[in-house]
Protein backbone atom coordinates (compact mmCIF):
# COMPACT_ATOMS: atom_id res chain seq x y z
CA UNK A 1 0.00 0.00 0.00
CA UNK A 2 3.05 2.61 1.00
CA UNK A 3 4.69 1.11 -1.63
CA UNK A 4 1.98 2.12 -4.46
CA UNK A 5 1.44 5.72 -2.96
CA UNK A 6 5.71 6.14 -2.21
CA UNK A 7 5.63 5.03 -6.10
CA UNK A 8 2.83 7.92 -7.32
CA UNK A 9 4.60 10.27 -5.37
CA UNK A 10 7.71 9.82 -7.21
CA UNK A 11 5.95 9.74 -10.83
CA UNK A 12 4.29 12.64 -9.55
CA UNK A 13 7.00 15.08 -8.48
CA UNK A 14 8.94 14.22 -11.73
CA UNK A 15 5.97 14.98 -13.44
CA UNK A 16 5.50 18.01 -12.19
CA UNK A 17 9.22 18.63 -12.25
CA UNK A 18 9.21 18.35 -15.81
CA UNK A 19 5.47 20.13 -16.40
CA UNK A 20 6.05 23.26 -14.05
CA UNK A 21 7.97 25.47 -16.42
CA UNK A 22 5.48 24.78 -19.37
CA UNK A 23 2.67 25.31 -17.45
CA UNK A 24 3.62 28.93 -16.55
CA UNK A 25 4.34 29.53 -19.96
CA UNK A 26 1.09 28.38 -21.06
CA UNK A 27 -0.77 30.66 -18.34
CA UNK A 28 1.60 33.62 -19.84
CA UNK A 29 0.90 32.59 -22.96
CA UNK A 30 -2.95 33.84 -22.73
CA UNK A 31 -2.42 37.19 -20.84
CA UNK A 32 -4.82 39.95 -21.68
CA UNK A 33 -2.15 42.47 -22.26
CA UNK A 34 1.20 42.66 -22.84
CA UNK A 35 2.23 41.43 -19.53
CA UNK A 36 4.35 38.48 -17.49
CA UNK A 37 1.70 37.33 -15.14
CA UNK A 38 0.51 34.09 -13.72
CA UNK A 39 -1.86 33.38 -13.25
CA UNK A 40 -2.84 35.59 -16.49
CA UNK A 41 -4.75 38.26 -15.69
CA UNK A 42 -7.46 37.94 -18.33
CA UNK A 43 -7.62 35.71 -21.50
CA UNK A 44 -6.72 35.93 -24.66
CA UNK A 45 -5.36 33.84 -27.95
CA UNK A 46 -4.45 36.56 -29.72
CA UNK A 47 -0.61 36.27 -28.96
CA UNK A 48 -1.06 32.82 -30.71
CA UNK A 49 -2.60 34.71 -33.91
CA UNK A 50 0.80 36.76 -33.82
CA UNK A 51 3.18 34.15 -34.52
CA UNK A 52 1.51 34.11 -38.17
CA UNK A 53 0.25 37.36 -37.90
CA UNK A 54 3.24 39.36 -37.17
CA UNK A 55 5.40 39.71 -40.23
CA UNK A 56 8.83 39.53 -37.83
CA UNK A 57 7.32 35.97 -36.92
CA UNK A 58 5.54 34.74 -39.59
CA UNK A 59 8.69 34.85 -41.16
CA UNK A 60 10.78 33.03 -38.53
CA UNK A 61 8.20 30.22 -38.65
CA UNK A 62 8.29 30.04 -42.04
CA UNK A 63 12.56 29.81 -41.98
CA UNK A 64 12.38 27.60 -39.10
CA UNK A 65 9.72 25.32 -41.22
CA UNK A 66 11.25 25.18 -44.42
CA UNK A 67 14.92 24.99 -42.61
CA UNK A 68 13.62 21.70 -41.01
CA UNK A 69 11.94 20.19 -43.56
CA UNK A 70 14.83 20.46 -46.12
CA UNK A 71 17.42 19.58 -43.64
CA UNK A 72 15.55 16.30 -42.84
CA UNK A 73 15.17 15.48 -46.13
CA UNK A 74 18.55 15.25 -46.80
CA UNK A 75 20.12 14.30 -43.94
CA UNK A 76 17.27 10.71 -44.48
CA UNK A 77 19.38 11.19 -47.73
CA UNK A 78 22.68 10.86 -46.37
CA UNK A 79 21.31 8.15 -43.85
CA UNK A 80 19.64 5.69 -45.83
CA UNK A 81 22.32 4.87 -48.72
CA UNK A 82 24.79 4.46 -45.43
CA UNK A 83 22.44 2.51 -43.79
CA UNK A 84 21.68 0.09 -46.25
CA UNK A 85 25.36 -0.57 -47.80
CA UNK A 86 26.17 -1.35 -44.07
CA UNK A 87 23.60 -3.23 -43.87
CA UNK A 88 24.00 -5.05 -47.48
CA UNK A 89 27.71 -5.72 -48.17
CA UNK A 90 30.70 -6.73 -45.58
CA UNK A 91 33.20 -3.53 -44.96
CA UNK A 92 34.70 -3.20 -42.08
CA UNK A 93 36.00 -0.01 -43.26
CA UNK A 94 32.86 1.83 -44.20
CA UNK A 95 32.07 1.80 -40.74
CA UNK A 96 34.23 5.13 -40.35
CA UNK A 97 31.36 6.63 -41.83
CA UNK A 98 28.90 5.54 -39.66
CA UNK A 99 31.36 6.72 -37.04
CA UNK A 100 31.34 10.34 -38.18
CA UNK A 101 27.42 9.97 -38.76
CA UNK A 102 27.13 9.65 -34.68
CA UNK A 103 30.12 12.22 -34.14
CA UNK A 104 28.01 15.54 -34.47
CA UNK A 105 25.34 14.20 -31.70
CA UNK A 106 27.53 12.89 -29.57
CA UNK A 107 29.99 16.18 -29.16
CA UNK A 108 28.79 19.21 -27.65
CA UNK A 109 26.89 21.09 -29.90
CA UNK A 110 28.60 24.49 -29.82
CA UNK A 111 32.15 22.27 -31.36
CA UNK A 112 30.36 21.32 -34.74
CA UNK A 113 28.56 24.73 -35.14
CA UNK A 114 31.69 26.44 -34.49
CA UNK A 115 33.12 24.28 -36.80
CA UNK A 116 30.51 25.10 -39.57
CA UNK A 117 30.92 28.79 -38.51
CA UNK A 118 34.98 28.67 -39.46
CA UNK A 119 34.35 26.72 -42.21
CA UNK A 120 31.21 28.45 -44.14
CA UNK A 121 33.46 31.77 -43.57
CA UNK A 122 36.29 30.90 -44.50
CA UNK A 123 34.76 29.01 -48.51
CA UNK A 124 33.13 33.10 -48.05
CA UNK A 125 29.62 31.80 -48.16
CA UNK A 126 29.17 32.54 -44.56
CA UNK A 127 25.15 33.40 -43.87
CA UNK A 128 23.66 32.11 -47.10
CA UNK A 129 20.73 30.14 -46.26
CA UNK A 130 21.41 26.97 -47.60
CA UNK A 131 24.43 26.41 -45.63
CA UNK A 132 22.19 26.39 -42.51
CA UNK A 133 20.00 23.76 -44.29
CA UNK A 134 23.65 21.51 -45.23
CA UNK A 135 24.69 21.96 -41.60
CA UNK A 136 21.41 20.47 -39.79
CA UNK A 137 21.36 17.67 -42.65
CA UNK A 138 24.93 16.71 -41.25
CA UNK A 139 23.90 17.69 -37.50
CA UNK A 140 20.65 15.53 -37.47
CA UNK A 141 21.95 12.77 -39.70
CA UNK A 142 22.74 10.71 -36.54
CA UNK A 143 18.75 10.19 -36.37
CA UNK A 144 17.69 8.28 -39.77
CA UNK A 145 20.97 7.01 -39.59
CA UNK A 146 19.80 4.84 -35.92
CA UNK A 147 16.45 4.36 -36.66
CA UNK A 148 17.59 3.18 -40.13
CA UNK A 149 20.41 0.82 -39.02
CA UNK A 150 17.18 -0.65 -36.39
CA UNK A 151 14.68 -1.03 -39.19
CA UNK A 152 17.56 -3.03 -41.41
CA UNK A 153 18.59 -5.28 -38.15
CA UNK A 154 14.95 -5.84 -38.20
CA UNK A 155 14.43 -7.11 -41.88
CA UNK A 156 14.48 -11.25 -41.73
CA UNK A 157 16.81 -11.86 -44.46
CA UNK A 158 14.86 -14.82 -45.47
CA UNK A 159 12.40 -13.19 -46.54
CA UNK A 160 15.03 -10.80 -48.91
CA UNK A 161 16.65 -14.28 -50.25
CA UNK A 162 13.28 -15.74 -51.01
CA UNK A 163 12.86 -12.67 -53.45
CA UNK A 164 16.49 -12.84 -54.67
CA UNK A 165 15.69 -17.06 -55.51
CA UNK A 166 12.88 -16.20 -57.25
CA UNK A 167 15.07 -13.82 -59.93
CA UNK A 168 14.70 -10.74 -58.33
CA UNK A 169 17.90 -8.73 -58.90
CA UNK A 170 18.87 -6.16 -56.02
CA UNK A 171 17.38 -2.75 -57.76
CA UNK A 172 13.88 -5.00 -57.43
CA UNK A 173 14.47 -6.42 -53.73
CA UNK A 174 15.32 -2.86 -52.60
CA UNK A 175 11.78 -1.23 -54.05
CA UNK A 176 9.32 -4.07 -53.65
CA UNK A 177 11.27 -5.91 -50.09
CA UNK A 178 13.49 -3.77 -48.24
CA UNK A 179 11.72 -0.35 -48.37
CA UNK A 180 8.09 -1.20 -47.57
CA UNK A 181 9.67 -2.79 -44.23
CA UNK A 182 12.04 0.12 -43.49
CA UNK A 183 9.33 2.57 -44.12
CA UNK A 184 8.36 2.94 -40.65
CA UNK A 185 11.72 3.80 -39.68
CA UNK A 186 12.66 6.05 -42.77
CA UNK A 187 9.22 7.97 -41.11
CA UNK A 188 10.29 8.16 -37.97
CA UNK A 189 14.08 9.15 -38.65
CA UNK A 190 12.33 11.91 -40.78
CA UNK A 191 10.03 12.58 -37.78
CA UNK A 192 12.87 12.78 -35.12
CA UNK A 193 15.34 14.77 -37.79
CA UNK A 194 12.41 17.10 -38.15
CA UNK A 195 11.56 17.97 -34.82
CA UNK A 196 15.40 18.24 -33.70
CA UNK A 197 15.91 20.90 -36.67
CA UNK A 198 12.64 22.93 -35.81
CA UNK A 199 14.32 23.81 -32.17
CA UNK A 200 18.08 23.54 -33.18
CA UNK A 201 19.49 27.45 -31.76
CA UNK A 202 23.30 27.38 -31.90
CA UNK A 203 23.69 25.83 -35.49
CA UNK A 204 21.67 28.21 -36.91
CA UNK A 205 22.82 30.76 -35.22
CA UNK A 206 26.30 30.25 -36.09
CA UNK A 207 25.62 29.45 -39.64
CA UNK A 208 22.98 32.46 -40.58
CA UNK A 209 21.99 34.44 -37.22
CA UNK A 210 23.23 37.22 -38.62
CA UNK A 211 21.26 37.40 -41.87
CA UNK A 212 18.30 35.31 -40.92
CA UNK A 213 15.91 34.70 -38.02
CA UNK A 214 14.29 31.43 -37.13
CA UNK A 215 12.02 30.93 -34.63
CA UNK A 216 14.79 29.82 -31.60
CA UNK A 217 16.67 32.74 -32.72
CA UNK A 218 13.96 35.07 -33.04
CA UNK A 219 12.84 34.02 -29.62
CA UNK A 220 16.46 34.73 -27.85
CA UNK A 221 16.64 37.86 -29.41
CA UNK A 222 13.50 39.10 -28.30
CA UNK A 223 14.24 37.44 -25.33
CA UNK A 224 17.26 40.13 -25.39
CA UNK A 225 15.06 42.97 -25.60
CA UNK A 226 12.35 42.40 -23.67
CA UNK A 227 9.37 40.23 -22.95
CA UNK A 228 6.22 39.67 -25.31
CA UNK A 229 3.93 37.25 -25.09
CA UNK A 230 4.27 35.69 -28.71
CA UNK A 231 7.56 34.71 -27.05
CA UNK A 232 5.37 32.11 -24.86
CA UNK A 233 2.80 31.15 -27.36
CA UNK A 234 5.74 29.68 -29.84
CA UNK A 235 7.01 27.72 -27.08
CA UNK A 236 3.68 26.34 -26.31
CA UNK A 237 3.37 26.02 -29.96
CA UNK A 238 6.29 23.94 -30.52
CA UNK A 239 5.85 21.58 -27.34
CA UNK A 240 2.53 20.73 -29.14
CA UNK A 241 4.26 20.01 -32.68
CA UNK A 242 6.92 17.83 -30.76
CA UNK A 243 4.14 16.01 -28.83
CA UNK A 244 2.04 15.58 -32.14
CA UNK A 245 5.04 14.39 -33.86
CA UNK A 246 6.06 12.03 -31.11
CA UNK A 247 2.60 10.96 -29.98
CA UNK A 248 1.84 10.28 -34.02
CA UNK A 249 5.09 8.08 -33.97
CA UNK A 250 4.06 5.92 -30.77
CA UNK A 251 0.21 5.61 -32.40
CA UNK A 252 1.72 4.22 -35.88
CA UNK A 253 5.26 2.54 -34.60
CA UNK A 254 6.60 1.11 -31.54
CA UNK A 255 8.43 3.93 -30.05
CA UNK A 256 9.02 1.56 -27.07
CA UNK A 257 11.21 -0.67 -29.06
CA UNK A 258 12.62 2.52 -31.18
CA UNK A 259 14.22 3.80 -27.99
CA UNK A 260 14.93 0.53 -26.23
CA UNK A 261 17.91 -0.36 -29.40
CA UNK A 262 18.37 3.59 -29.98
CA UNK A 263 20.63 4.61 -26.96
CA UNK A 264 22.08 0.61 -26.66
CA UNK A 265 23.98 1.70 -29.79
CA UNK A 266 26.19 4.08 -27.95
CA UNK A 267 27.02 0.75 -25.49
CA UNK B 1 20.34 -11.97 -49.50
CA UNK B 2 23.00 -12.65 -47.70
CA UNK B 3 25.53 -10.34 -46.71
CA UNK B 4 28.83 -10.16 -49.10
CA UNK B 5 32.03 -8.04 -49.83
CA UNK B 6 31.71 -6.01 -52.44
CA UNK B 7 33.02 -7.43 -55.84
CA UNK B 8 33.15 -4.09 -57.83
CA UNK B 9 33.56 -0.47 -58.19
CA UNK B 10 29.70 -0.37 -58.86
CA UNK B 11 29.03 -2.17 -55.41
CA UNK B 12 30.36 0.95 -53.67
CA UNK B 13 28.01 3.20 -55.03
CA UNK B 14 25.92 4.12 -52.49
CA UNK B 15 28.65 5.44 -50.38
CA UNK B 16 29.46 7.99 -52.56
CA UNK B 17 26.82 10.68 -51.57
CA UNK B 18 26.88 9.85 -47.77
CA UNK B 19 30.59 9.81 -47.91
CA UNK B 20 30.94 12.86 -50.02
CA UNK B 21 28.36 14.85 -47.63
CA UNK B 22 30.05 13.83 -44.25
CA UNK B 23 33.97 13.97 -45.40
CA UNK B 24 33.21 17.58 -47.62
CA UNK B 25 30.43 19.22 -44.40
CA UNK B 26 31.55 16.84 -41.24
CA UNK B 27 35.25 16.45 -41.78
CA UNK B 28 36.75 19.59 -43.36
CA UNK B 29 34.56 22.17 -41.51
CA UNK B 30 36.42 20.15 -38.07
CA UNK B 31 39.70 20.12 -39.55
CA UNK B 32 39.46 23.94 -40.58
CA UNK B 33 38.39 24.53 -37.26
CA UNK B 34 41.43 22.70 -35.56
CA UNK B 35 43.25 24.94 -38.41
CA UNK B 36 42.01 27.79 -36.84
CA UNK B 37 42.95 27.51 -33.76
CA UNK B 38 45.92 27.91 -34.79
CA UNK B 39 45.86 31.01 -36.71
CA UNK B 40 45.79 34.56 -35.64
CA UNK B 41 42.92 37.13 -34.40
CA UNK B 42 42.07 39.61 -36.55
CA UNK B 43 39.78 41.93 -35.60
CA UNK B 44 38.67 43.71 -38.46
CA UNK B 45 38.00 40.03 -40.12
CA UNK B 46 37.83 36.70 -38.55
CA UNK B 47 41.29 35.79 -38.90
CA UNK B 48 44.62 36.07 -40.31
CA UNK B 49 46.23 32.76 -41.08
CA UNK B 50 49.28 31.86 -39.28
CA UNK B 51 50.89 29.66 -36.54
CA UNK B 52 50.79 30.46 -33.17
CA UNK B 53 50.22 28.77 -30.40
CA UNK B 54 48.77 31.88 -28.07
CA UNK B 55 45.53 30.95 -28.54
CA UNK B 56 46.36 27.30 -26.49
CA UNK B 57 48.63 29.49 -24.07
CA UNK B 58 45.86 32.05 -22.85
CA UNK B 59 44.59 28.69 -21.23
CA UNK B 60 47.21 28.73 -18.69
CA UNK B 61 45.78 32.31 -17.06
CA UNK B 62 43.58 32.28 -14.17
CA UNK B 63 40.62 33.73 -15.51
CA UNK B 64 40.66 30.45 -17.67
CA UNK B 65 41.38 28.11 -14.46
CA UNK B 66 38.09 29.25 -13.52
CA UNK B 67 35.73 29.35 -15.96
CA UNK B 68 37.11 25.33 -16.70
CA UNK B 69 36.89 23.98 -13.12
CA UNK B 70 33.29 25.45 -12.70
CA UNK B 71 32.21 23.75 -15.69
CA UNK B 72 33.60 20.71 -14.97
CA UNK B 73 31.92 20.73 -11.57
CA UNK B 74 28.56 21.81 -13.15
CA UNK B 75 28.22 19.17 -15.31
CA UNK B 76 29.42 16.70 -12.73
CA UNK B 77 26.35 18.10 -10.43
CA UNK B 78 24.03 17.95 -13.25
CA UNK B 79 24.88 14.51 -14.11
CA UNK B 80 25.33 13.05 -10.59
CA UNK B 81 21.59 14.66 -9.75
CA UNK B 82 20.16 13.55 -13.51
CA UNK B 83 21.82 9.64 -12.43
CA UNK B 84 19.89 9.49 -8.62
CA UNK B 85 17.07 10.85 -10.01
CA UNK B 86 16.69 9.24 -13.02
CA UNK B 87 17.47 5.62 -12.11
CA UNK B 88 15.17 4.39 -9.73
CA UNK B 89 12.24 6.45 -11.91
CA UNK B 90 13.58 4.17 -15.06
CA UNK B 91 13.45 1.18 -13.45
CA UNK B 92 9.84 1.76 -11.69
CA UNK B 93 8.65 3.19 -15.25
CA UNK B 94 9.78 -0.27 -17.04
CA UNK B 95 7.81 -2.80 -14.24
CA UNK B 96 4.29 -0.44 -15.18
CA UNK B 97 2.42 -1.03 -18.54
CA UNK B 98 3.02 -0.24 -22.07
CA UNK B 99 0.42 2.33 -22.27
CA UNK B 100 2.09 3.88 -19.08
CA UNK B 101 5.44 3.36 -20.91
CA UNK B 102 4.79 4.56 -24.07
CA UNK B 103 2.90 7.94 -22.69
CA UNK B 104 6.08 8.71 -20.54
CA UNK B 105 8.09 8.28 -23.59
CA UNK B 106 6.13 10.39 -25.41
CA UNK B 107 6.57 13.53 -22.76
CA UNK B 108 10.04 12.46 -22.48
CA UNK B 109 11.01 13.17 -25.87
CA UNK B 110 8.70 16.27 -26.30
CA UNK B 111 10.87 18.30 -23.63
CA UNK B 112 14.42 16.60 -24.61
CA UNK B 113 13.50 17.50 -28.33
CA UNK B 114 13.06 21.53 -27.48
CA UNK B 115 15.15 24.69 -27.42
CA UNK B 116 17.86 25.58 -25.27
CA UNK B 117 15.89 28.89 -25.94
CA UNK B 118 12.59 27.40 -24.74
CA UNK B 119 13.71 25.67 -21.86
CA UNK B 120 15.72 28.93 -20.70
CA UNK B 121 12.73 30.83 -21.05
CA UNK B 122 10.82 28.63 -19.59
CA UNK B 123 12.67 28.55 -16.45
CA UNK B 124 13.44 32.38 -16.35
CA UNK B 125 9.56 32.78 -16.34
CA UNK B 126 9.07 29.94 -13.23
CA UNK B 127 11.81 31.69 -11.43
CA UNK B 128 10.70 35.53 -12.14
CA UNK B 129 8.91 37.91 -9.53
CA UNK B 130 5.97 38.26 -11.25
CA UNK B 131 4.69 35.44 -12.90
CA UNK B 132 7.04 33.07 -10.76
CA UNK B 133 6.87 29.90 -8.30
CA UNK B 134 7.19 32.82 -5.48
CA UNK B 135 3.85 33.88 -6.10
CA UNK B 136 2.30 30.27 -5.31
CA UNK B 137 4.53 30.28 -2.07
CA UNK B 138 2.82 33.73 -1.08
CA UNK B 139 -0.47 32.49 -1.68
CA UNK B 140 0.37 29.51 0.18
CA UNK B 141 1.22 31.70 3.19
CA UNK B 142 5.15 30.54 2.88
CA UNK B 143 6.29 33.74 2.00
CA UNK B 144 5.37 37.24 2.66
CA UNK B 145 6.14 38.96 -1.07
CA UNK B 146 7.23 37.24 -4.35
CA UNK B 147 11.08 37.85 -5.20
CA UNK B 148 12.97 36.45 -8.23
CA UNK B 149 15.31 33.65 -8.26
CA UNK B 150 17.14 34.17 -10.92
CA UNK B 151 19.87 35.27 -11.58
CA UNK B 152 21.83 32.56 -9.35
CA UNK B 153 23.59 29.29 -9.23
CA UNK B 154 20.33 27.46 -8.26
CA UNK B 155 18.32 28.59 -11.12
CA UNK B 156 21.15 27.51 -13.46
CA UNK B 157 21.00 24.02 -12.09
CA UNK B 158 17.58 23.62 -12.08
CA UNK B 159 17.31 24.40 -15.74
CA UNK B 160 20.36 22.44 -16.76
CA UNK B 161 18.72 19.19 -14.77
CA UNK B 162 15.50 19.81 -16.37
CA UNK B 163 17.58 19.64 -19.99
CA UNK B 164 19.47 16.56 -18.73
CA UNK B 165 17.08 14.79 -16.75
CA UNK B 166 14.86 13.21 -20.19
CA UNK B 167 18.10 12.34 -21.71
CA UNK B 168 18.71 10.53 -19.00
CA UNK B 169 16.11 8.48 -18.72
CA UNK B 170 16.09 7.59 -22.12
CA UNK B 171 19.66 6.58 -22.03
CA UNK B 172 18.81 4.43 -18.84
CA UNK B 173 15.74 3.09 -20.54
CA UNK B 174 17.09 0.11 -22.18
CA UNK B 175 19.39 -1.15 -20.31
CA UNK B 176 16.88 -1.43 -17.56
CA UNK B 177 14.02 -2.73 -19.85
CA UNK B 178 16.07 -5.30 -20.58
CA UNK B 179 17.34 -6.42 -16.98
CA UNK B 180 16.25 -10.07 -16.79
CA UNK B 181 13.77 -10.25 -14.72
CA UNK B 182 14.76 -13.34 -12.97
CA UNK B 183 17.38 -11.71 -10.90
CA UNK B 184 15.02 -9.71 -8.95
CA UNK B 185 12.22 -12.91 -8.87
CA UNK B 186 15.24 -14.71 -7.58
CA UNK B 187 15.93 -11.92 -4.78
CA UNK B 188 11.97 -11.40 -3.87
CA UNK B 189 12.02 -15.22 -3.97
CA UNK B 190 14.86 -15.09 -1.36
CA UNK B 191 12.58 -12.68 0.58
CA UNK B 192 14.17 -9.49 0.13
CA UNK B 193 11.69 -6.25 -0.16
CA UNK B 194 11.42 -4.66 -3.55
CA UNK B 195 13.31 -1.74 -2.08
CA UNK B 196 15.73 -3.81 -0.41
CA UNK B 197 16.33 -5.92 -4.10
CA UNK B 198 16.33 -2.79 -6.21
CA UNK B 199 19.56 -1.57 -3.81
CA UNK B 200 20.89 -4.67 -3.21
CA UNK B 201 20.64 -6.84 -6.72
CA UNK B 202 19.58 -4.73 -9.16
CA UNK B 203 22.02 -1.27 -8.54
CA UNK B 204 24.57 -3.47 -8.17
CA UNK B 205 24.06 -5.36 -11.53
CA UNK B 206 24.04 -2.51 -13.53
CA UNK B 207 26.69 -0.74 -11.80
CA UNK B 208 28.85 -0.33 -14.69
CA UNK B 209 25.65 1.06 -16.52
CA UNK B 210 25.28 3.55 -14.25
CA UNK B 211 29.33 4.82 -14.94
CA UNK B 212 28.55 5.17 -18.48
CA UNK B 213 25.34 6.56 -18.11
CA UNK B 214 27.12 9.20 -15.49
CA UNK B 215 29.72 9.82 -17.98
CA UNK B 216 27.39 10.38 -20.99
CA UNK B 217 25.38 12.92 -19.02
CA UNK B 218 28.39 14.91 -18.07
CA UNK B 219 29.09 14.84 -21.46
CA UNK B 220 25.89 16.12 -22.22
CA UNK B 221 25.75 18.84 -19.86
CA UNK B 222 29.15 20.20 -20.93
CA UNK B 223 27.59 21.02 -23.93
CA UNK B 224 24.98 23.30 -22.48
CA UNK B 225 25.88 26.83 -24.08
CA UNK B 226 22.31 29.33 -23.34
CA UNK B 227 20.80 28.11 -19.94
CA UNK B 228 23.76 28.98 -18.08
CA UNK B 229 23.76 32.88 -20.00
CA UNK B 230 20.14 32.84 -19.36
CA UNK B 231 19.35 31.68 -15.89
CA UNK B 232 22.89 32.62 -14.43
CA UNK B 233 25.43 35.61 -13.91
CA UNK B 234 28.71 36.34 -16.15
CA UNK B 235 30.94 33.94 -13.10
CA UNK B 236 28.05 31.14 -13.79
CA UNK B 237 29.38 30.75 -17.95
CA UNK B 238 30.73 27.24 -19.07
CA UNK B 239 33.11 26.68 -21.48
CA UNK B 240 30.35 25.77 -24.17
CA UNK B 241 28.71 29.48 -23.37
CA UNK B 242 32.46 31.22 -23.59
CA UNK B 243 32.87 29.73 -26.93
CA UNK B 244 30.40 31.02 -28.08
CA UNK B 245 30.66 34.34 -26.69
CA UNK B 246 34.31 34.78 -28.10
CA UNK B 247 33.20 33.02 -31.80
CA UNK B 248 30.14 35.64 -31.98
CA UNK B 249 30.43 38.80 -29.63
CA UNK B 250 34.03 38.75 -28.98
CA UNK B 251 35.35 38.22 -32.95
CA UNK B 252 37.91 36.19 -31.40
CA UNK B 253 37.54 33.20 -33.39
CA UNK B 254 41.11 31.47 -33.40
CA UNK B 255 40.52 31.54 -29.12
CA UNK B 256 36.98 30.15 -29.68
CA UNK B 257 38.77 27.20 -31.89
CA UNK B 258 41.39 26.33 -29.46
CA UNK B 259 38.51 26.00 -26.60
CA UNK B 260 36.48 23.76 -29.00
CA UNK B 261 39.51 21.77 -29.46
CA UNK B 262 40.01 21.53 -26.08
CA UNK B 263 36.18 20.70 -24.90
CA UNK B 264 36.61 18.11 -28.07
CA UNK B 265 39.68 16.54 -26.32
CA UNK B 266 37.80 16.10 -23.13
CA UNK B 267 34.45 15.04 -24.26
CA UNK B 268 36.60 12.28 -26.72
CA UNK B 269 38.65 10.74 -23.78
CA UNK B 270 34.85 10.08 -21.84
CA UNK B 271 33.16 8.94 -24.58
CA UNK B 272 36.39 6.49 -25.01
CA UNK B 273 35.94 5.77 -20.92
CA UNK B 274 32.33 5.29 -21.94
CA UNK B 275 33.21 2.12 -24.60
CA UNK B 276 35.17 0.82 -22.25
CA UNK B 277 33.28 0.70 -19.34
CA UNK B 278 30.19 -0.83 -22.13
CA UNK B 279 32.54 -3.29 -23.11
CA UNK B 280 33.64 -4.40 -19.98
CA UNK B 281 29.95 -5.24 -19.10
CA UNK B 282 29.48 -6.97 -22.18
CA UNK B 283 32.57 -9.21 -21.15
CA UNK B 284 31.20 -9.61 -17.91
Amino acid sequence: MTATFLRRLYFTIVALFLAAPLIVVAGVSVNARQELTFPPKGFSLAWYGQIFADPEWRLALIHSVTLAVCSAAIAVAIALPLAWFLWRRIAPWANIFQVLGLAPFILPPVITALGFLTFWATVGLFGQFFTAIISHAIFFVTLPLVTLSLGFASIDRSLVEAAATMGADDRTVLKTVVLPLILPYLVSGYAFAFVLSLNEYIVAYMTIGFTTETLPIKIFNALRYGYTPTMASVSVFFVAVAALVFGSIAKFGDIRRLLGAMSSEGN
Amino acid sequence: MRREAPKSFADYTPLLFPGVMLVVFFVVPFSTMIAVSFFKRNPAGFYTPDFVIDNYARFLTTFFAGVLGFSLMLAVLVAVCCVSIAFPFTYLLTKRSRRVQTLWLVGLLSVLSLSEVIIGFAWSTLFSQTAGITNLFVALGLMDKPVALLPTFGAVLAGMIYQALPYTILVLYPALVRLDPTLLEAARTLGASPVKAFFNVVTPALRNTIVATLIMVFVFALGSYLLPQILGRPRHWTLSVLITDQAIYQSNMPFAAAMAVFLVLISLALVGLTLLVGRRENAL
